[in-house]
């Protein structure tokens, strides 16, 4: 029969005591996971579309912005100055523009010498136009500022308004607006509704997955319930029970995270010469390999998050014996 | 060790399990506890164990008010306790071996001991061929020794048995009982509950009596007679 030897217990230190558990946990964890494969799958995919989702809202983001700048730039007022003004006389209106207003992009002086070269080198091929030039004789163009403001209608007006009224307007010959202001007003309208609109939408799916995420895995644990009530029965601490099913939800999300960041590569790849044809000037790839670090923090964090998060919650509740 | 001060227990359905009772059990006793089905004998255990806490009055376990303990020290008296419940609660998805040795692993013992005394618990028990099987696929006979062997490995102070032989033929029955007999007289404490006449007939040690929740005997060497 069993012989009962007396054993005494051999109290090893913290830390190894503490890495052992970590060990077991782990080994658990993987034990679990190959266990229920099934539901183990059906995690990670859960978990998968809703990193997918966050991640094309971020895609989303990247091409609306773009589009905005790309819009922004083609707003702009160029003000003509009088032929014989002082190259020193428009940088001082310059600076002063500068002062008046500090959400201003950017303010070009362009000479004129400098006018007249870039009609030359853009019309080069055209020798009508060329010929025109030298019946007009020297050079016709004016001076001028060119001002990139940040699209904003309000602004907008106003720098309008200070180029025709201030003591320096007697210096302007003519100002030229590329956009007539209720233009303006649309398009900066448009963009800031898509922008609302695509974030709500997102955060809604994200939202409806992220629940779905949660239901997944507290069927995984709902599973384990008597599990976790008998391992609380033999004395099991708190951490050593929970720490599996957290662990388990630390490999879904890695697991789901190499699956999403593999897939944002290569669709983005796929579709960056598509994407271009629409949009001229903005390579979807390129944007991800520049963004690559928020992709991976942005996939990781919200799978690992997630997975964690949803153990937490649901195998609290089964904590309680 | 374990004192127990009129402790009733009602359950929230309204069914009195436990009315009034008291009694002591000191360190190193084999004590029966011995009543129909029904009586209350399982809800005597899991008041030691912390499972349930009394409704009025108090649990003991080593001069711990059961009812007022802190959390992690009722999970450190529960690592002090081999229980072997009457409902067994194996855990389903871990193997026979796994079993037993989640019980060494929670007690935070070493690899090496654990290699080495699941698979002894588990010959002596009679299930080495059974290691790597699941509960489910264990009969009612095999489950409860799983059961046993899982509250002897860890070598607790205090081995309580809720109906260890409900499963078992005569002859394995003979041997659990012996062997509880002999963990006791290596010092340590045993608490049988059971309503097998004649286990407790033959063992001549204390036996306390309840009926629908009353202690209507308390008595060295008793004998079951209801
Ligand atoms: N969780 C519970 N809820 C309500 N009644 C219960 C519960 N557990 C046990 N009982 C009742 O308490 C009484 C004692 O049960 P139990 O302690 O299991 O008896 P025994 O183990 O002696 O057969 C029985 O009448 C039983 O129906
Ligand atoms: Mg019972």
């Amino acid at each position: 029969m069993y012989e009962f030897v007396n054993s005494h217990k051999t109290r090893n230190s913290l830390m190894f005591h503490m890495f052992t558990n970590f060990k077991r946990i782990l080994g658990f964890a993987f034990n679990d996971f190959n266990r229920n494969k099934g539901i183990s799958i059906a995690a990670v995919f859960v978990l998968t579309i809703t990193i997918l989702l966050v991640t094309s809202l971020f895609f989303f983001h990247g091409i609306t912005s773009y589009l905005t700048t790309q819009i922004q730039n083609k707003i702009d007022i160029t003000a003509y100055f009088v032929d014989d003004t002082s190259e020193a006389d428009i940088l001082g209106v310059k600076d002063e523009i500068l002062k008046m207003s500090s959400s201003i992009k950017n303010i070009e002086y362009i000479s004129k010498d400098q006018a007249l070269a870039f009609f030359n080198e853009k019309h080069q091929d055209n020798p009508i136009l060329a010929k025109a030039l030298q019946e007009v004789g020297g050079n016709p163009f004016l001076p001028s500022l060119n001002i990139t403001t940040n699209g904003d209608p309000v602004q907008y007006a106003s720098i309008a308004d200070v180029l025709q009224t201030s003591d320096f307007s007697k210096l302007i010959n003519k100002v030229d607006f590329s956009q007539k202001k209720d233009t303006i007003e649309k398009i900066y309208s448009i963009t800031k509704n898509i922008n609302i609109f695509g974030l709500i939408l997102g955060i809604i799916l994200i939202l409806i997955a992220i629940s779905v995420v949660f239901s997944t895995i507290k069927l995984v644990i709902e599973n384990s319930r008597d599990e976790i009530s008998t391992m609380k029965t033999v004395g099991a601490s708190d951490w050593f029970i929970r720490g599996p099913f957290v662990m388990q939800g630390i490999i879904y999300g890695i697991i789901a995270f190499l699956i999403c960041i593999f897939i944002s590569a290569v669709s983005a790849y796929l579709l960056a010469s598509k994407i271009q044809i629409m949009l001229p000037g903005f390579n979807i790839f390129s944007y991800f390999l520049t963004n690559w670090w928020i992709f991976v923090l942005i996939q990781l964090g919200f799978g690992i998050g997630v997975g964690v998060i949803s153990a937490m919650i649901v195998v609290k509740r089964h904590l309680e014996v | 060790m374990i004192k127990f001060d009129n402790v009733t227990k009602i359950f929230p359905d309204g069914t009195v399990a436990l009315d009034n009772i008291s009694f002591e059990i000191k360190k190193g006793e084999f004590i029966c506890v011995v009543g129909k089905s029904g009586a209350g004998k399982t809800t005597l255990v899991h008041l030691i164990l912390g499972l349930e806490l009394a409704t009025s009055g108090n649990v003991y376990f080593e001069d711990v008010k059961l009812n007022d303990a802190d959390p992690l020290k009722i999970q450190e008296i529960r690592r002090k306790i081999g229980c072997i419940h009457q409902d067994y609660k194996l855990l389903p998805k871990k193997t026979v071996y796994e079993n037993v040795a989640y019980i060494m692993q929670v007690e935070g013992k070493d690899n090496a001991e654990i290699e080495k005394e699941v698979p002894r618990v588990l010959d002596v028990i009679g299930l080495k061929d059974k290691v790597n099987n699941f509960p489910s696929e264990l009969s009612g006979g095999e489950k409860q020794r799983l059961a046993i062997a899982r509250a002897l490995v860890n070598h607790p102070e205090i081995i309580i048995a809720d109906e260890p032989t409900g499963n078992l033929d005569p002859y394995n029955s003979y041997e659990v009982i012996s062997l509880l007999q002999k963990i006791n007289q290596a010092g340590r404490t045993v608490i049988l509950a059971t309503h097998d006449r004649e286990i407790i007939n033959k063992l001549g040690k204390r036996v306390i009596t309840i009926e629908k929740g009353e202690i209507l005997r308390d008595e060295q060497a008793g004998r079951f007679i209801i």
